[in-house]
């Protein structure tokens, strides 16, 4: 019973961490505005081309494709497996079971051997490439470590120390719906639950700032059209004021700097 | 010229990536501001007491002011696919050279006192105090970027390290640490007028010159107008562009595209500038002072458009700042883009069937086109995305029969700097600006030896000077560079019916 209230309350405080966490960096971000217009062009034009852009990056990680093709192919197998292997685990958290759940099930255990292999072609990319190594501190490849041993330790209860998935099931919904169900107290599955719950927690104070961070980035989300729309953060409104004559802000033409 | 202290890299078959060399460039250091050159910018004359107090100050309003700063610092994820798009790191091997690692330089102070991680636990994320070593690297390897946003164009991100130099920059000035030359010459700009430090009754004089230098030539009375009111244009163009060579060909290519198209023009003494300093620096406010002029100039001579010259970064701020800077241009004609490009103003015409070219002018050479880094990456040209690759390729081909492009993966967006952009093009910075050219001089040396290309054409005062300077130590003539405007000129046909 120990076990079961200690883990239902590592998923309370860590969940409440985590949505605390980013939604207050995400908070910060949206709130500072982007004084100049700084796309990386060409650029698109219009709001839907910026989200056109946007999609290309988040869906097919376009400017890494660029960039370094090894990296790439590695996150891609990475992210994209993880997401079919999380997409796989709502069969925990569901009851029915949704459809699309359940027929995802057999690509999310390929997915788990993709996601496996990415983060080890992006570990040994950390230390086999001298330009990366330079660049990386012992968070960075203990970031991998640890979604690596996630990985690893879904693939082992999996394989070779199985758990019982029903029970683990009913903890599950009994943590989502306030009514504690015994916790089955597998080694495996305590390690893998912990090394997921250190994941939720460093999440908002570290590098994994990345996925919200990315959407705020105004080299990539920011329109190409200084010429026909002033664009004014406002800090900066009253600076040079009395040389641009009393009618400068909020002129017809202004748009201020909330895009 | 005394004996090069530097080796110059040499030209490979093919294009490599260096093993990382630590420390290679740790040398290179430009000239720290004086007093002087501090004060009238309103940054403190030396190193101030309390420096360690105010950078971090300085950091933190960054910090709430640009989102860019915020967002970058927090999203690396050092997945390293920048770390090989610098020129300055494919020249030199120094690993801070490469655009995260220059990043790092800011991020590691940023984590040890703004964020819980590094606060509590510096060594795991890589964060390090702020001590005077740290300063003294910043001020070095700050200098060492030109703001080009090559590494922007590859990071899944688009994290731009121009933003995190212009942060880096800023703070330097704030403390006292500002850099002489791009301080010294934004004085100049505040005082005179332009760069260059060339007053009113100079200029008038050497536009004169120029005049009767072009009617020698071609027997057509072709004008470089100077605070002319009521013209139609005024054209805000590198100070270079009165006295510099290759510059004042391209000058005088303009000028004759005026005159042949029947429209007035003007060159102002008050703003007698396209360039802006005030960008490298990263001061939003020095910015604006300097573009100020072009606005009060444009009223003052009362004119209906403005153009600008060719010029890389000082079109950026024309294009991409101009209007939050020191718009709305309400008083402009609305038919007209505000500010447009030298090179849309020309496109237009020939489109429009205004100019006779007769390509065949320029037959004795072989052209191909260096992309200046902020016009690619940057700005814009024409209406749509990526105009500002095609239109001058299109006033190029009108104006010669030969052309050829430079690999694909060294032009347009994926274009290199010339290696001297960004407050960089100065005496003191030669051996980067040397090794930092490595890059295009390579892909240059491929179209020589493949094309028998004789000239690389561009559309930057920076570009321009840079390549004069650096081409002859990799054994290239100096004169291969040359104005796009140049080749207008020449190409030009002069009929008597305008
Ligand atoms: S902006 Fe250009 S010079 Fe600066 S780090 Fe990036 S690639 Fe290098
Ligand atoms: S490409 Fe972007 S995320 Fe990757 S190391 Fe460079 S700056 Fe960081």
């Amino acid at each position: 019973m120990f076990l079961t209230a200690l883990y239902a309350c590592l998923f309370y405080v860590m969940t409440l961490t985590l949505l605390i966490g980013v939604g207050l960096r995400v908070i910060r971000y949206a709130r500072i505005p982007s004084p100049l217009v700084i796309p990386t062009t060409p650029a698109p034009i219009t709001r839907s081309g910026v989200v056109a852009r946007m999609t290309r990056e988040v869906v097919f990680f376009e400017s890494l494709f660029k960039g370094s093709k090894w990296t790439w192919l590695f996150g891609y197998l990475f992210h994209f497996g993880m997401l079919l292997v999380l997409l796989r685990h709502f069969r925990y958290f569901t009851q029915p079971v949704w459809y699309w759940v359940e027929t995802l099930q057999w690509l999310g255990l390929y997915a788990a051997f993709a996601m496996t292999l990415g983060l080890a072609g992006l570990l040994a990319r950390r230390f086999l490439v001298d330009r990366v190594r330079y660049i990386s501190a012992p968070s960075d490849y203990l970031m991998l470590v640890l979604l690596l041993a996630i990985a690893l330790s879904g693939l082992a209860m999996k394989y070779v120390w199985h758990t019982d998935i029903v029970a683990l099931k009913a903890f599950m919904l009994g943590v989502m719906y306030f009514d504690w169900q015994p916790l089955p107290a597998d080694p495996m599955l305590l390690i893998h639950l912990s090394l997921v719950l250190f994941l939720m927690l460093i999440f908002p104070f570290s590098k994994l700032l990345h996925a919200p961070g990315m959407f705020f980035s105004p080299t990539r989300n920011m329109r190409d059209n200084p010429r026909e729309h002033r664009h004014v953060a406002p800090w900066a409104e009253k600076l040079g004021a009395e040389k641009l004559g009393a009618k400068q802000p909020g002129s017809a033409a202004t748009s201020r700097a909330a895009d | 010229m005394a004996k090069q202290e530097f080796e110059t890299p040499s030209l490979k078959k093919i294009p490599e990536i260096p093993p990382v060399r630590i420390g290679a460039m740790a040398h290179s250091k430009p000239f720290i501001a004086k007093a002087e050159h501090q004060e009238a910018l309103g940054y403190p004359n030396e190193l101030v007491n309390n420096w360690k107090q105010v950078a971090l100050d300085k950091m933190e309003e960054l910090l709430g002011k640009y989102r860019s700063l915020q967002v970058f610092m927090d999203t690396c994820v050092k997945c390293g696919s920048c770390t090989d798009k610098c020129h300055y790191f494919l020249g030199t091997a120094d690993p801070k050279n490469m655009p995260v690692a220059r990043q790092d330089l800011l991020r590691n102070v940023y984590r040890r006192y703004f964020t819980f991680a590094g606060k509590y636990f510096p060594k795991l994320v890589g964060a390090v105090d702020l001590t005077e070593e740290v300063v003294d690297e910043w001020y070095r390897y700050y200098h060492q970027c030109s703001e080009c946003r090559r590494c922007s164009v590859y990071c899944p991100f688009g994290i731009d390290t121009a933003e995190v130099t212009m942060a880096g920059r800023e703070i330097l000035a704030a403390i006292g640490v500002g850099q002489k030359y791009s301080n010294e010459i934004i004085g100049k700009v505040f005082k005179i007028g332009n760069n260059l430090g060339l007053p009113e009754p100079a200029l008038a004089d050497t536009l004169e010159g120029l005049e009767e230098e072009i009617e020698e030539d071609i027997e057509v009375p072709v004008k470089l107008p100077l605070d002319q009111k009521g013209a139609d244009v005024l054209l805000i163009t590198p100070s270079a562009d009165f006295f510099a060579e290759p510059h004042v060909d391209g000058l005088i290519g303009y000028a004759k595209v005026f005159h042949q198209a029947g429209i007035s023009w003007t060159l102002s003494s008050h703003a007698s500038e396209a360039a802006n300093f005030g960008l490298f620096i990263g001061s939003y406010e020095n910015m604006q002072k300097v573009a100020m002029r072009i606005r009060e100039a444009a009223l003052e001579l009362g004119v209906k458009r403005i153009v600008v010259g060719e010029c890389g970064h000082a079109w950026r701020v024309a294009y991409s700042f101009w209007n939050t800077l020191i718009g709305p241009f309400d008083f402009l004609d609305p038919n007209y883009p505000v500010p447009q490009h030298i090179c849309e103003f020309t496109y237009d015409l020939i489109k429009r069937g205004a100019l006779k070219l007769d390509p065949s002018a320029n037959d004795d050479k072989v052209l191909t086109f260096h992309d200046s880094c902020n016009v690619s990456r940057a700005s814009r040209m024409g209406d749509m995305p990526g105009g500002q690759f095609v239109i001058p390729r299109e006033l190029i081909k009108a104006s010669c029969n030969h052309f050829v492009d430079m690999a694909a993966d060294t032009i347009g967006e994926a274009t290199y700097c010339c290696g001297g952009g960004g407050g960089l093009l100065t005496d003191d910075l030669l051996e980067l600006r040397v090794k930092g050219a490595l890059p295009r001089v390579q892909a240059l040396s491929e179209v020589i030896e493949n094309h028998g290309v004789t000239h690389m054409a561009a559309i930057c005062a920076i570009c321009k000077s840079q390549f004069s300077k650096v081409l002859p130590h990799y054994g290239f003539g100096m004169d291969m560079i040359i104005s796009v405007h140049q080749l207008i000129g020449d190409a030009l046909v002069f009929d008597s019916t305008h």
